[in-house]
């Protein structure tokens, strides 16, 4: 029993540590990101690996916000992954309901099809989506881009939200049927309520994934207009030279908005909404 | 008008037939308790009276209107359930009156039947608190709280208390039987807990394996038993049966010991609580081997030869011990007879009549 007091403050002291360790670990390339993104240009070479950058400037994110496209990409992005994470969403939200909820005649092979849907790689599909887009005109569009992405993410987000419908006990919905609701009304009062956390994780997890799309985004969009960010990204390099400083200032800003969105659902993210429902 | 009818109700799952022929009516104001095995169907059965599972064949009807296709919120009725299903989401007076802000009463109007029956169920501190914050008692009463506020032509009780711990079970059992006095209203209760059902119930539906067993009052059925099922399933312990054959001067048991009966009889049953220790003499004598003390009874676990083991329960205390010798005699009055089928012979004669 005295050993283990005594060796309590080793052990959370090494706990800490190795927290702390894993939490330097995984945000150094973030902090690499932003110190180059405020190195002077002409420093960027000469101050190589020093963890500190001898001087500091904002010249690269006035370069980006002012004298380049970016803020054009930015906003491309920020419709394309909004649109895309709420199209995605809600449609999930329904499928997920209904895997969750009936039983009907060929359930098993839509999954059986939507897992399909996800075991080929990207690279084998993106010249017949190519074909496809190009002869319905519509290259160069968001449009297509918010479509692809939404096909794309609808399979993984229905099992998530199909998951999340599981975990509501199904009798509450027969409850508030009893009680008077419409199955409509059951799913707007009591179901959706509860599922919030698992529909803002979808959200989350469809925004990310759209927001940091490369490949479709470079082979759909040519015309700068219709450029979101991450092709945006590529317009820093030229055929010569690399503009490092923006485009790591560029890539702090692209930060700011899914930061910002997972502060708006973060909240609905808490656990244990449904406690209390059922006996546990 | 509550009284509700099945006609040949039937239930199935693609091939496989859950509920076989139910027949039954369910009087205005009556406290039925559908009772059986785990499996047996009856909670199937109380799903399809809710209107939460549909019915495959045969007719169901609330105060004579035909309620096969009508939605649960249509038929009028509350149910509470095993999980109590609360919202979550919801305070408790929010989840008393949900049933009455579906139907846009005023929030005004609201308060009142909330708070009437809060009180009578001693909620009414509760009142704000949400779900996650009561014991499992309280969770009960606030599923009966909504229950009756929806103010129901009946309610429908799913294992309601079986759930809670021994004690806090006796206590909800009374509640719901002065529930049932003070409304007045239909109720129809599952369980599998026999004495939940011999306590509650005006009658009793015994269901085994998708077939009704029996229907009667709980001392119907404690007294008269149709088949083996319904005697060994009511009545607590259960009760002893044996196998018997024909023979001289009436039935035969394993010892053999002779019985008077009738010839056709395969088994006999009598209760734990039926058979007589006797000086000497007596139909068999038995060697006790386990005895429990409740105070109150005394539980004796015997062993005969050639018969098997054989429950006695006394009342009060008898000084006995384990390996003692004991000589038992089963009243005539009391022993039930069935045939090689397991179907009551009484009950036989009473049909042929």
């Amino acid at each position: 029993m005295a050993a283990r007091t005594r060796n309590a403050p080793v052990l959370s002291a090494g706990k800490y540590l190795a927290v702390a360790f894993y939490v330097a670990f995984a945000l150094f390339p973030l902090y690499w990101l932003l110190k180059i993104a405020l190195t002077p240009e002409r420093l960027i070479y000469s101050d190589g690996t020093a963890l500190w950058p001898s001087t500091v400037t904002l010249d690269n994110f006035r370069t980006v916000i002012f004298a380049s496209d970016f803020l054009g990409y930015f906003g491309n992005s920020v419709i394309v992954s909004l649109t895309t994470a709420a199209a995605t969403s809600m449609i999930a939200a329904a499928a997920g309901y209904a895997f969750s909820r009936f039983a009907f005649r060929g359930k098993r092979w839509v999954v059986v099809l939507m897992l399909l849907t996800q075991m080929f790689p990207l690279l084998m599909i993106i010249a017949p989506i190519y074909k496809i887009v190009a002869s319905l005109g519509m290259l160069n569009s968001l449009t297509s881009l918010i479509v692809v992405y939404t096909a794309f993410n609808i399979p993984f987000a229905t099992f998530l939200m199909q998951s999340f419908f599981d975990g509501i006990p199904k009798d509450l919905e027969e409850a508030a049927m009893i009680d008077g609701c419409t199955r409509f009304q059951a799913l707007r009062k009591v179901i959706l309520p509860l599922t919030l956390p698992g529909l803002a994780a979808t959200l989350g997890f469809v925004f990310t994934a759209a927001w940091s799309e490369l490949l479709f985004a470079l082979m759909l969009i040519n015309s700068n207009d219709a450029m979101t960010f991450p092709v945006g990204l590529l317009t820093f390099v030229s055929k010569f030279s690399v503009d490092w400083g923006q485009m790591m200032a560029a890539g702090v800003l692209a930060l700011i908005p899914s930061c910002l969105f997972f502060l708006f659902i973060q909240r609905y993210l808490v656990q244990g909404l449904t406690s209390g429902a059922v006996k546990g | 008008m509550a009284e509700m009818e099945l006609k040949s109700v039937r239930k199935a799952y693609g091939r496989v037939e859950v509920l076989r022929d139910i027949d039954l009516t369910i009087g205005d104001g009556e406290f039925v308790v559908l009772v059986g095995p785990s499996g047996c169907g009856k909670s199937t059965l109380l799903r399809m009276i809710a209107g939460l599972e549909p019915i495959t064949g045969g007719e169901f009807s609330i105060g004579g209107r035909c309620m096969n296709d009508v939605a649960p919120r249509d038929r009028d009725i509350a149910m509470v359930f095993q999980s109590y299903a609360l919202y979550p989401h919801m305070s408790v007076e929010r989840n008393m009156g949900f049933s009455m802000e579906i139907r846009r009463e005023p929030t005004a109007r609201r308060k009142g039947p909330v708070a009437e029956a809060a009180k009578t169920l001693g909620l009414d501190r509760l009142l704000d608190r949400f779900p996650k914050a009561l014991s499992g008692g309280q969770r009960q009463r606030v599923a009966m709280g909504r229950a009756i506020v929806r103010d129901p032509k009946a309610f429908l009780f799913d294992e309601p208390l079986s759930n809670l711990d021994a004690a806090l079970r006796v206590e909800m059992r009374l509640e719901i039987a002065r529930l049932h006095q003070r409304l007045g209203s239909t109720m129809v209760y599952v369980t599998h807990d026999q004495v939940e059902a011999m306590t509650l119930a005006d009658r009793i539906v015994v269901l085994n394996a998708g077939d009704i067993q029996q229907v009667g009052t709980p001392l119907d059925l404690y007294e008269r038993p149709e088949n083996l099922f319904v005697a060994q399933f009511i009545g607590s312990p259960n009760m002893n049966v044996m196998d018997a054959a024909p023979g001289q001067g009436g039935l035969i048991l394993g010892s053999g010991a002779v019985l008077a009966g009738p010839e056709d009889a395969r088994h006999v049953g009598i209760r734990p609580e039926h058979i007589e220790i006797v000086e000497g003499g007596g139909d068999v004598t038995a060697e006790a081997q386990v005895v429990e003390r409740l105070g109150s009874d005394t539980n004796i676990y015997t062993e005969v030869k050639d018969i098997g083991p054989l429950l006695v329960r006394v009342s009060g205390n008898i000084a006995l011990s384990p390996g003692d010798k004991v000589h038992l005699r089963f009243p005539p009055g009391k022993v039930h007879f069935f045939d090689a089928g397991g179907r009551a012979i009484r009950a036989a004669r009473d049909k042929v009549q």
